[in-house]
């Protein structure tokens, strides 16, 4: 039930007080904040920097923009209209077909054009925003999900969560909806957490509610399965968002598409630690290992480094069982002499 | 990336804290507990002469701070008599003139002593021994004969003393000794004998401290210098040393009370004895006490005032155990430092009865506040209406309980109304965002946090020490940010993480 700081210490756990000060303390700066709290700003900053996002259809920034939705969607067949500034997925909506003047969520629920021009109010009034602050609402056009993860995940969207520091990409995991979780990914409310190996985009192990599974509770696949394909394309995705941000220490959201590949979700500068228990261990020895790296690497070398020092490989049946007696044997002959 | 200068600064916060507390300790005998109670004399001398109907000045010796006792306060009362306080090479005195009295007058003084172990009076200098004392004849060799047999049986100038003052005992009465008796007054014939033999001494008069005494006179000592001892002498036993009741008020030779303009003037003591809490005597004691930078404490406002600064110092107090349970336990709050002002509202309302309130307004208040959400309103208007919501349900309440006969419902008032219908809205967000799981834990641990935050801050030991030592607050800030500097694990992390820790 209880453990001890000694044994949290051995496995590299970072608590809160140490991530809060040691970490996004030092190394995100306050005025870079706004960069990643407006979804916009991120999704604006990011085509600059020739990171892919999903594509913006357009912006509605005033309450009478919001008669030229209807001209803005002609043509779209699916889209999403999400808060700015919304956080942990509130105000988020989803249409994935249209057919007329009727829209239609993921779960088959019809909604009419109204609807849709009193949700956007809605978040121009700053309903889903911190602290109820006006926002602007994005419509970006529908990521289309990889169908491979169908069997991994229960209604929602799995995204995979990367910890960039000083743009290493030293830790990921997936996060799969539930039914528990109410088709959101936040862990904390039931989402499952599957560690992810840098080095190949492989699963290392499964947890929910911090409690290690092997299958997905709904779905009941294996997650031990899971492989993320372009695990390489995304990591070098995830470790440039170092360079366009400035953020040492941040948390990047990623989504695959099945056209257009990884794909930039949102950015955040306050990760959670949950990580650490989908990993299965803690982030402080990679964060020590980076900290002595010296600065002005480029972010393929970046990624290299971390693919290299933080592989995590299941014990893989391919080792050869003979090496061992092999490395033993010097050390017996060594021995031999003195006895 | 230093850390130095942190450190620096947090030990001088530490010390500065230390210090300021400690120098009111010592210098003001602030009791380190609230329950310590001091013993305090208070004093009257009453002043009564007949006046001969011309001007009249009246000069009375006024005691001050000596060792074993602390002045605290002083009052006069003496209607149509101008009072001046002077404090010369005479010692302090009272001066009391008027242009025209007559028939029999009373003038009142009466002081209030501390029992004070560590006091200290201030040292005089010593007399000069008057060196050619003239005697008449036959006084002169029975004096010289006095002087020579208790020198001869004495080494230092003390032992003299205390010879001398043991010839003058009844029973050892000599021939020399009784003729001097017969034209000398006890203790002025001691001071002058111990002056020729070129003793420094002088007459002092003192009053024996005994409770509920009245109409008392002063006694009078003799006081004897040798270097920088003084020693105090009974003039008729010859015993050494001050006793423990005896309050010294006049201590520079001077007549106690000068009359002009009066006749048969007499002066006479009552005296009481009472405990009162060691606060209550700081209190009396600072108020007269010089604005000197150091004596910068709450207790020079007015009582009004005083009661404010009471519960604003306390503030830092549950401030630093939200910031324990959040650092170090880990707890969840709705608002950071809400607890803490509920817990201001629990020391109003005694602490059964604002939990019982708290939780009925914010019950009743989330109920409301669903029904408001439901009309989409702005943030802003809805937590305007949630505030005439919550001012609503405690006017309700507050009736209901008067009508029922339940004083204690009318406290419900104490709460912060603003900062309740705030912990609402957020509450009531959580349970939309969240579930009703988080609301209870986040809840539980903000009414938890308020309960040991006003269990801390209703502690008569802290509510002591906070208002009396200011220097708490500099050794709360060095905590704090301490505290603000620690990155170990939180109580609660060591539970969340035990399944890593399992494998």
């Amino acid at each position: 039930m209880w453990t001890t700081p000694e044994r949290l210490r051995a496995k590299g756990i970072i608590g809160m007080n140490r991530r809060n000060i040691r970490y996004i303390g030092r190394y995100n700066s306050r005025r870079l904040y706004p960069l990643v709290d407006d979804k916009l700003k991120t999704k604006l900053m990011a085509q600059e920097h020739g990171i892919a996002t999903p594509a913006l259809i357009g912006t509605v920034t005033t309450q009478f923009g919001i008669k030229r939705i209807r001209e803005m969607l002609q043509g779209h067949q699916g889209f999403v209209i999400k808060p700015a500034k919304g956080s942990g997925g509130k105000g988020i909506l989803v249409i994935d077909g249209v057919n007329g003047d009727r829209y239609f969520k993921p779960s088959g629920q019809a909604l009419t054009h109204r609807d849709i021009e009193r949700h956007t109010s809605n978040i121009l009034s700053g309903l889903y925003s911190l602290g109820g602050s006006p926002d602007v609402a994005l419509i970006e056009a529908l990521i289309n999900f990889d169908e491979r993860f169908d069997k991994y995940t229960y209604e929602g969207v799995p995204d995979i969560r990367v910890i960039v520091f000083k743009g290493y990409p030293v830790m990921a995991m997936v996060r799969l909806s539930t039914a528990a979780s109410d088709g959101k990914a936040n862990l904390h409310q039931g989402a499952v957490g599957v560690g992810i190996d840098i080095a190949t985009g492989r699963a290392l192990r499964g947890v929910q509610f911090d409690r290690a599974i092997k299958n997905h509770p709904d779905t009941g696949h294996e997650l031990a399965s899971l492989h993320i394909e372009n695990w390489q394309t995304l990591l070098n995705l995830a470790a440039s968002c170092y360079e366009m941000t400035g953020l040492g220490y941040l948390g990047a959201d990623m989504v695959l598409d099945r056209d257009h590949g990884p794909m930039l979700l949102e950015l955040n500068a306050r990760p959670g630690l949950a990580i650490q228990m989908a990993n299965g261990e803690g982030l402080r020895p990679r964060l020590d290992l980076v900290e002595r790296q010296p600065e002005g690497i480029g972010p393929q070398e970046r990624v290299a480094f971390c693919q290299k020092h933080f592989a995590r490989h299941l014990p893989a049946p391919e080792t050869p069982c003979s090496q061992r007696p092999e490395a033993q044997a010097p050390r017996l002959a060594h021995r031999r002499p003195r006895a | 990336m230093s850390r130095l200068p942190f450190y620096l600064v947090v030990a001088l916060l530490f010390a500065a804290g230390i210090g300021m507390s400690v120098h009111r300790h010592i210098e003001f005998e602030v009791p380190w507990t609230p329950g310590e109670q001091r013993q305090v004399w208070v004093i009257e001398a009453q002043v009564n002469f007949v006046a001969s109907g011309g001007p009249v000045s009246v000069d009375l010796a006024l005691p001050s701070t000596q060792d074993g006792y602390r002045l605290l306060s002083e009052h006069t009362a003496s209607p149509g008599y101008g009072l001046h306080f002077a404090d010369d090479e005479r010692g302090r005195r009272a001066q009391w003139t008027s242009r025209e009295a007559a028939g029999s007058q009373q003038l009142f003084y009466s002081a209030q002593f501390m029992v004070a172990p560590q006091a200290q009076g201030l040292d005089k200098p010593p007399p000069q021994p008057v060196n050619s004392v003239a005697w008449e004849p036959p006084y002169d060799t029975a004096a010289a004969e006095v002087i020579q047999r208790a020198w001869s049986r004495s080494a230092d100038d003390i032992s003299f003393a205390r010879e001398l003052i043991r010839d003058f005992d009844e029973d050892r009465l000599r021939e020399n000794t009784r003729l001097l008796l017969t034209q000398f007054e006890r203790v002025p014939l001691l001071v002058r004998l111990l002056n020729q033999a070129g003793v420094a001494a002088r007459e002092v008069s003192a009053l024996s401290l005994e409770n509920g005494r009245r109409r008392q006179p002063l006694s009078s000592w003799i006081q004897v210098y040798q270097d920088d001892r003084q020693v105090l002498f009974h003039p008729d036993s010859g015993a050494m040393g001050k006793p423990d009741n005896l309050l010294l008020w006049e201590t520079d030779g001077q007549s106690v009370l000068e009359v002009e303009g009066g006749t048969r003037s007499r002066v006479s003591f009552s005296m009481l004895s009472r405990n009162q809490p060691a606060t209550a005597a700081v209190r009396v004691q600072q108020a007269a006490a010089s604005d000197t930078l150091l004596n910068f404490s709450i207790h020079s406002l007015p009582l009004e005032e005083q009661a404010l600064f009471q519960t604003i110092l306390l503030l830092p107090v549950g401030a630093l155990v939200v910031v324990l349970l959040r650092v170090l336990i880990g707890i969840k709050t709705s608002g950071t430092f809400m607890p803490v002002l509920i817990a201001l509202a629990f020391i109003q309302t005694s602490l059964v009865t604002g939990l019982i309130g708290f939780l009925l307004v914010v019950a009743v208040g989330l109920v409301i506040r669903n029904y408001l959400s439901y009309l989409n309103l702005l943030l802003v208007a809805r937590v305007t209406a949630v505030i005439i919501t919550v001012i609503a349900i405690i006017s309700l309440f507050s009736v209901l309980a008067y009508r029922f006969g339940l004083n204690a419902g009318l406290q419900i008032t104490f709460f912060p109304m603003i900062i309740l219908s705030w912990t609402i809205e957020r509450m009531s967000i959580l349970w939309e965002e969240e579930g009703p799981k988080e609301v209870l834990i986040q809840g539980g641990g903000s009414l938890l946090t308020a309960v040991l935050a006003y269990l801390a801050m209703n502690n008569p030991l802290i509510r002591h020490i906070t208002f009396n030592f200011l220097g708490v607050q500099p050794i709360l800030m060095g905590l704090i940010l301490m505290l603000g500097n620690y990155t170990g694990y939180r109580l609660l992390e060591l539970r969340r993480f035990t399944p890593v820790t399992e494998d």
